[in-house]
């Protein structure tokens, strides 16, 4: 079925049975999932409790939003997700996504048949973690409980990370959340939020970290007591040390205070305008951070969605801030540029774990071209690489304007994809690339419009590497063009491919192969899962098979293209750093490994979109296998059987030492190049 | 008439709604929903919708029938019309609303009012055509068979 459900796996990646059966093994979460929904229309809140019904989720439903929020207050942890729509009688659904993110915490995803940019970016201010589009498909729903999961996952990143630094990051944050988020780069955001998420969480943790508080919940009359302080004191005036003074409430702390303000400054601030936020956050951003981690993580995820929102390509500018933000060293142009290459993307998922490489992969990136044109041909690519990833790139580019037209005519997508198996995407690959690219278009089109074309798109073109290899931006981009859509789901696909691939680098063999492929294969997370199952068959490495994602990689078109340049080199450089430090790459690669699951489980999501990702794992299986088939034909000297595997490992290594292409069994404790067989 | 009579015609009939432009793959869905638990949830859904929409239809023709026409009013139930619509995949009903709701944007009472007139008769339509749809349905249960399962390959 979904393919895209590469759930759990958060665990470790040791290989693609694993995941697999992380798939079986893992308790039945998603199954379970308790979920809110909220909407005002009889008939669609019918339609979206039998389809969550479906999804094994345990719906709860309401038709107003007040008696949602009394439903929530009664029982603050009776519920995983909620799913509001935005037009109701009696509350505005923004207005209610303030009040649930005020008081409970929970992630919340906005729905509406409305799918003009500017609810959708409103979506995004009010920090919802997702928008879908009605018609809701069940696919889009199937996907929900990434939301869950990340939330809950940055939370417990926040508790191990920072602990320790929490305190006094804090008071920085505060102040570098409005510096950041203004150059809020789409591949930013998802890592700002996260670390928004993180250090609230952090605060309110009652966790191991000797330093994390008791989590405060934020009811109605202790949020009201805050406001009337604040409006005691004076907005400008309002400091959490004053603030707290005078509610005179016990066991409330500095901290709770401050983090709480924050966020309801920031709801303030929607309120005002977000034109105006951004204005702050663009000048505020501008100042050169110590790019901590911390400092980054801290911006707020919202300020940076809007700004990544408003920015042209959301991916890129994410992926820029991102690197900026991560980027200890200099953001080689990364922090500034809210709107980046495409390429950028993927570095954005590298500096969350680790810094340096997503600085190198961001100059990579920037130098690459972007991914549409053609042009995107890595510097490192060889002529004939470059031919071949040429000829890929036509098919997509056609592919494109298909996602397109399909995105444009859902029922026409969804007539298509209809006829197709629904969840058996994978095992069409024998299909020409066209009737495929429909189908799986149409089904996460279907649900979600654009985002979902786009995610589409993103499975497609990025064959699915390894769990969670963000297809690199590359891909993303190229469905942005076509598709026009800026919608989380890229967004939130990047992350997660880049940087997995990085770290894996290090520390295996395999891991390269997956970081290049996933690098290469611009916005097909999801399908990692299946590439991995696939892989496994030809190769025995312990990840995902790099063949299958090579061959995705040099299929599609232009993004690949200059991902696979990218990768290689960017790989290979950052392995032979991580090398170093075996230490380091252990952890790196745990932390990657996590991060790619995860993201693999946001991808389905779009970050904010999400719901997308579903298709994107199952598109990014089809499309691999389709491409697969040309691209033997295309590779110039690679061998037969591996096409991808052999073009990345060739331009790879190459790259590097100018080694042959890789055999299968090589080892790649670190990055023993040697035994590969040129 | 026979049972495998019945379903080819149920298959046209099915096929010719969705060429027709009166369904969308939406209603596929719908259907993939439905299952040994809820036998009948698309005549359910149905139902619901039409008993929504003739609400919302009504409270149109009042709001438009105003002295002074609360735009934002009447858009908001376009709106939600639009989406209930869609939904069950009533492709006509929906790309009315769209109109209609640029309509309401250039508060253009005229205009408004024609397509309220034009959403009013495709609902009437779709009613219909389901209903027909159903009862076909029904006429094969009862003959014993089963609903064939709706592909589409255009």
């Amino acid at each position: 079925m979904n393919l895209s459900n590469g759930r759990g796996s958060m665990s470790t990646v040791t290989s693609g049975a694993a995941v697999k059966s992380a798939d079986a093994v893992s308790d039945q979460f998603p199954a379970g999932l308790r979920v809110l929904v909220v909407d005002d229309d009889p008939t669609c809140l019918m339609i979206l409790e039998k389809m969550l019904r479906t999804c094994l989720y345990e719906v709860t439903k309401c038709n107003t939003a007040e008696k949602a929020l009394t439903l929530l207050r009664k029982n603050k942890n009776g519920f995983d997700i909620v799913i509001s729509d935005v037009h109701m009688p009696d509350m505005d659904g923004f207005k209610l996504l303030e009040h649930i993110g005020l008081e409970m915490d929970l992630p919340v995803i906005m729905m509406s048949a409305d799918d003009g940019k500017n609810v959708v970016m409103k979506g995004v201010t009010h920090g919802a973690c997702d928008y879908l589009i009605k018609p809701v498909r069940i696919e889009a729903l199937k996907n929900i409980w990434q939301h869950v999961v990340r939330k809950r996952k940055n939370e417990w990143r926040d508790t191990e990370q920072s602990g320790s630094a929490e305190e006094g990051d804090r008071q920085q944050k505060a102040s570098d959340d409005a510096d950041y988020s203004s150059s809020a780069n789409e591949s930013n955001w998802r890592n700002s939020k996260k670390r928004r998420d993180e250090e609230e969480e952090a605060e309110e943790r009652d966790d191991t970290s000797t330093l994390k508080k008791p989590r405060v919940v934020w009811s109605v009359e202790l949020h009201q007591q805050f406001v009337a302080a604040v409006d005691q004191l004076g907005i400008d005036k309002a400091v959490p040390k004053k603030i707290l003074e005078l509610m005179n409430v016990p066991g409330l702390t500095r901290e709770n205070v401050a983090s709480h303000l924050q966020k309801y400054r920031l709801y303030l601030r929607r309120l005002s305008g977000v034109s105006q936020h951004q204005n702050n956050m663009n000048s505020s951003f501008m100042n050169p951070q110590d790019a901590t981690f911390g400092t980054i993580s801290s911006i707020n995820g919202i300020d940076l969605q809007t700004l990544a929102a408003a920015g042209q390509l959301p991916a890129q500018s994410l992926a820029t801030l991102q690197a900026a933000g991560l980027g200890r060293s200099a953001p080689k142009g990364g922090l500034p540029m809210p709107i980046m290459d495409q390429r950028n993307l993927f570095s954005f998922e590298n500096p969350r774990l680790r810094f340096t490489e997503g600085q190198q992969q961001q100059q990579h990136l920037s130098n690459s071209k972007p991914v549409n044109l053609l042009h995107g041909i890595p510097t490192n690519m060889e002529p004939k690489q470059l031919a071949s990833l040429h000829q890929s790139s036509q098919p997509l580019g056609n592919m494109t304007v298909r996602v397109n037209a399909s995105t444009q005519s859902n029922p026409l997508l969804m007539q298509m994809a209809q006829s197709q198996p629904r969840g058996h995407m994978l095992s069409e690959n024998t299909g020409p690339h066209l009737p495929r690219l429909p189908s799986s278009l149409g089904q996460p089109s279907a649900s979600n419009g654009t985002s979902n074309a786009l995610m589409g798109r993103n499975g497609i073109a990025g064959s699915t590497r390894a769990p969670g290899y963000n297809p690199i931006s590359q891909s993303s981009s190229m469905m942005n063009f076509p598709i026009n859509q800026t919608t989380e789901m890229p967004i939130s696909s990047f992350p997660l491919g880049s940087t997995p691939g990085i770290s894996s680098i290090t520390t295996k063999g395999s891991f390269q192969e997956e970081v290049t492929s996933g690098i290469k294969r611009a916005g097909g997370f999801v399908p990692n899962y299946d590439i991995f199952s696939e892989l496994q068959k030809p190769h025995d490495w312990e990840v995902s098979n790099p063949s299958l994602t090579y061959n995705a990689a040099s299929q599609h078109a232009n993004p690949l293209h200059g991902n696979i340049d990218v990768s290689p080199s960017v790989l290979v450089q950052q392995s032979f750093s991580s090398n170093q430090q075996t230490g380091q790459s252990r952890d790196a690669n745990t932390m990657i490994v996590k991060p790619i699951f995860s993201a693999s489980e946001s991808m389905e999501q779009g970050t904010l979109q999400n719901q997308h990702l579903n298709t994107l794992v199952t598109d990014n299986s089809i499309r691999v296998k389709t491409e697969r088939i040309p691209d033997a034909s295309s590779q110039t000297n690679f061998y037969p059987e591996h096409y991808g595997q052999e073009d990345l490992m060739s331009a790879l290594l190459k790259q590097q030492e100018g080694i042959g292409p890789a055999e299968n069994d090589f080892d790649f404790d670190g990055y023993s190049l040697d035994n590969v067989p040129v | 008439m026979e049972v495998g009579q019945m379903q080819r015609q149920w298959i046209d009939y099915t096929r010719s709604l969705f060429i027709e432009g009166f369904l969308d793959a939406q209603f596929l869905q719908l259907e993939q929903l439905q299952d040994d638990n809820n036998p009948d949830f698309v005549v359910e859904v149905v139902s619901l919708f039409f008993q929504d929409s003739h609400k919302l239809l009504n409270d149109l023709t009042v709001a438009l029938d105003q002295k002074s026409v609360d735009f934002k009013m009447v858009d908001a139930h376009v709106h939600q019309l639009k989406g209930s619509s869609s939904s069950i995949g009533a492709q006509r009903v929906k790309n009315c609303c769209i109109a209609f709701r640029n309509l309401c944007e250039e508060q253009n009472i005229d205009g408004c009012l024609k397509c309220l007139h034009q959403v009013k008769q495709e609902c009437c339509l779709v009613k219909n055509k389901l209903e027909t749809l159903f009862r076909l349905e029904q006429q094969i249960m009862a003959a014993g068979g089963s609903i064939p399962l709706m592909e589409l390959s255009f």
